[in-house]
C-alpha cells in the first residue's frame, strides 16, 4: 500500500511517520501531485495555525491537488481543520472546502482552559470503519485551540466545554482531531483501520 | 467525561543517558532513554518531560539523535526542555518528534523569545518552565540557570507576575516547580501551586515534591493543576503509576487508564 504523508510543513510530520512505521506501513514524504493522486492513501498531517497552513498550500499549488484526491485522505489535527469551509483562526481563512461547517476558537473557561491539551474521550457517533474497535471510554490524545463543532460529518465528539468533533467523515474524506500517533493503542487503531484494505 | 488530569515522569538526560539527582545535584545513571520511556509508556505514563540538565548551562542547544529515537519508540506526547533558546533550535526539535519544547532560562533572559516561538509553532507547543522560590519576605519569585547549583541566580520578578506575563507572550502550558518542595518528598507545594492556578488560564503541571500517592491526590483536589510531573517517585518505583492511577480514579480524579476504563 502507498501511503503519501502531504508535506504541509506541520511540525508533526515525523510522527505521524514513525506511526505508519511502527504499523510497517512505508510512507513517502511528498509535495508532488502525481505521487499524491497515484497513493492508495493520503494523510494531510499538521500542527500551527490555520493561515500559515493553508498558505503553504498555496505556495506548492497542493489545493487543487488534495480537492482532486479520490482515495481515502485523512487530515490531522490542523489537517482535519483544514478540510473544513473556512476557520476563525488568524481573523478567519478559507480552506479546503471538502467538509462542510466552520471550525471555531473554543471558549475558555475555568472548567475547560484553552488550548485543549491532554487525554480526552471519544464517544460514538456514527459507526464508521475508521473507528472500528474504539470504544466510548477510551481516550485519545488533542492539543489545539480551535475546534469545529459537532455536525451531520461527525464520527466520533469529545467534550470540553461543550461537544466538539473528535473524528470526521464525508465521502472518502476523513478528520482527526487527536493526534492518532501520539495516542498509545487507540490511535494505532485508527491509523490501522485507515490503512486497511476494506475502508470504504 | 471530560479531559483527564495528566500524570507526568520526568526523565533528566545528561549526555544522552537519563540520571537522576536531588535538589538538581549529584547525579547517578538510570539507563538507556528509550527504554526507561518505553516502560513508563507501558506503565500508563500520559506525557514524558525530557530534561537536558546540562544543555542550558553549557550554554548549548539539546542533542536531537536522541529525540529522534524516542519518537520512533513512543506513541504518547512528549516534551524536551533544556537547551532550547531560538527559533531554530526548537525546531530541530520539534522536527524530531517532540511534541512540545519546554523554555525556562532563555525565557527569562529574553522574554520575547516566547511570541516568537508561539508564532512559528503555535502555542500548544510553547510550554514555559518556571523554577520558584520563596524569599524571606514570603513572595515567590523566579530563579534562572537552576541546572547548575553555582550558577543559579534569583531575580526580581515574582513568580505570580511572571505567569501573567509568559500567558500574555504566548505560553500554551506552564510547568510550575516549586524548587523549596523539589526532592525533598514531602508534597506538592500546594499553597503555591493554588496562588499561580488563580491566574493561570492555560494548563498548569505541578512539579517538585511528590513522595508518595497522597501527594498526587492532594495537588490535584486543592490547587486544581491539570498534571502533575515527578521524577525519582516512578524512577523508584515507590510510586507505581497503574497503582497511582487506581487510586486517584477511586479518589475521584478523572485519569486516562492504560487498559479499558472502569468507570466509578
Amino acid at each position: 500500500m502507498k501511503v503519501a504523508l502531504v508535506d504541509s510543513g506541520g511540525t508533526n510530520i515525523g510522527s505521524v511517520r514513525y506511526a505508519l512505521s511502527r504499523l510497517g506501513a512505508e510512507s513517502s514524504l511528498t509535495s508532488n501531485a502525481d505521487e499524491i493522486l497515484s497513493a492508495d492513501r493520503v494523510i494531510l498531517p499538521g500542527v500551527g495555525a490555520a493561515a500559515a497552513g493553508m498558505a503553504r498550500l498555496h505556495e506548492m499549488g497542493l489545493v487543487d491537488v488534495l480537492r482532486e484526491v479520490q482515495q481515502p485522505l485523512l487530515g490531522v489535527c490542523l489537517g482535519m481543520q483544514l478540510l473544513f469551509e473556512r476557520s476563525d483562526e488568524d481573523g478567519g481563512v478559507d480552506c479546503l472546502g471538502l467538509l462542510p461547517g466552520q471550525v471555531i476558537a473554543i471558549p475558555a473557561s475555568a472548567s475547560a482552559r484553552v488550548p485543549h491539551m491532554g487525554w480526552n474521550t471519544l464517544q460514538h457517533c456514527k459507526s464508521d470503519p475508521l473507528t472500528a474497535g474504539i470504544v466510548d471510554t477510551d481516550r485519545a490524545y488533542f492539543v489545539h485551540s480551535y475546534a469545529a463543532p459537532v455536525s451531520d460529518v461527525t464520527l466520533l465528539s469529545t467534550q470540553h466545554g461543550q461537544p466538539w468533533s473528535a473524528a470526521v467523515r464525508s465521502g472518502q474524506r476523513w478528520g482527526a482531531q487527536f493526534h492518532p500517533e501520539k495516542s498509545a493503542d487507540v490511535g494505532s487503531r485508527i491509523l490501522r483501520n485507515f490503512l486497511a484494505e476494506d475502508l470504504s | 467525561m471530560s479531559l483527564a488530569r495528566r500524570i507526568i515522569p520526568c526523565l533528566d538526560v545528561r549526555d544522552g543517558r537519563v540520571v537522576k539527582g536531588t535538589k538538581f545535584r549529584d547525579h547517578i545513571d538510570m539507563g538507556d532513554i528509550v527504554e526507561l520511556a518505553a516502560r513508563y509508556r507501558d506503565e500508563g505514563a500520559d506525557e514524558l518531560v525530557f530534561y537536558d540538565i546540562t544543555a542550558s548551562p553549557e550554554g548549548r542547544s539539546v542533542d536531537i539523535d536522541w529525540v529522534r529515537r524516542v519518537a520512533q519508540e513512543i506513541d504518547i506526547p512528549f516534551c524536551v526542555a533544556g537547551g532550547i533558546s531560538s527559533e531554530e533550535s526548537a525546531r530541530a526539535v520539534l522536527h524530531a518528534g517532540a511534541d512540545k519544547i519546554s523554555i525556562n532560562t532563555p525565557a527569562t533572559q529574553r522574554p520575547e523569545l516566547i511570541s516568537e516561538l508561539a508564532a512559528a509553532f503555535g502555542v500548544q507547543c510553547v510550554v514555559v518552565g518556571v523554577d520558584s522560590l520563596r524569599d524571606e519576605d514570603g513572595t515567590w519569585r523566579i530563579r534562572q540557570m537552576t541546572g547548575n547549583p553555582d550558577q543559579t541566580t534569583a531575580l526580581e520578578t515574582t513568580t505570580v507576575e511572571w505567569v501573567k506575563r509568559v500567558q500574555e507572550l504566548g505560553a500554551g502550558e506552564i510547568v510550575l516547580n516549586c524548587m523549596g518542595s523539589d526532592g525533598v518528598r514531602q508534597g506538592y507545594d500546594v499553597e503555591q501551586l493554588a496562588a499561580v492556578r488563580a491566574v493561570c488560564g492555560v494548563p498548569l503541571i505541578a512539579s517538585g515534591g511528590a513522595g508518595e500517592m497522597d501527594h498526587f491526590i492532594d495537588v490535584f483536589a486543592e490547587a486544581d493543576v491539570d498534571g502533575a510531573l515527578a521524577a525519582s517517585v516512578f524512577h523508584s518505583g515507590a510510586v507505581p503509576i497503574p497503582e497511582l492511577k487506581d487510586r486517584l480514579n477511586s479518589e475521584g480524579v478523572v485519569v486516562r487508564r492504560a487498559e479499558k476504563e472502569q468507570e466509578v
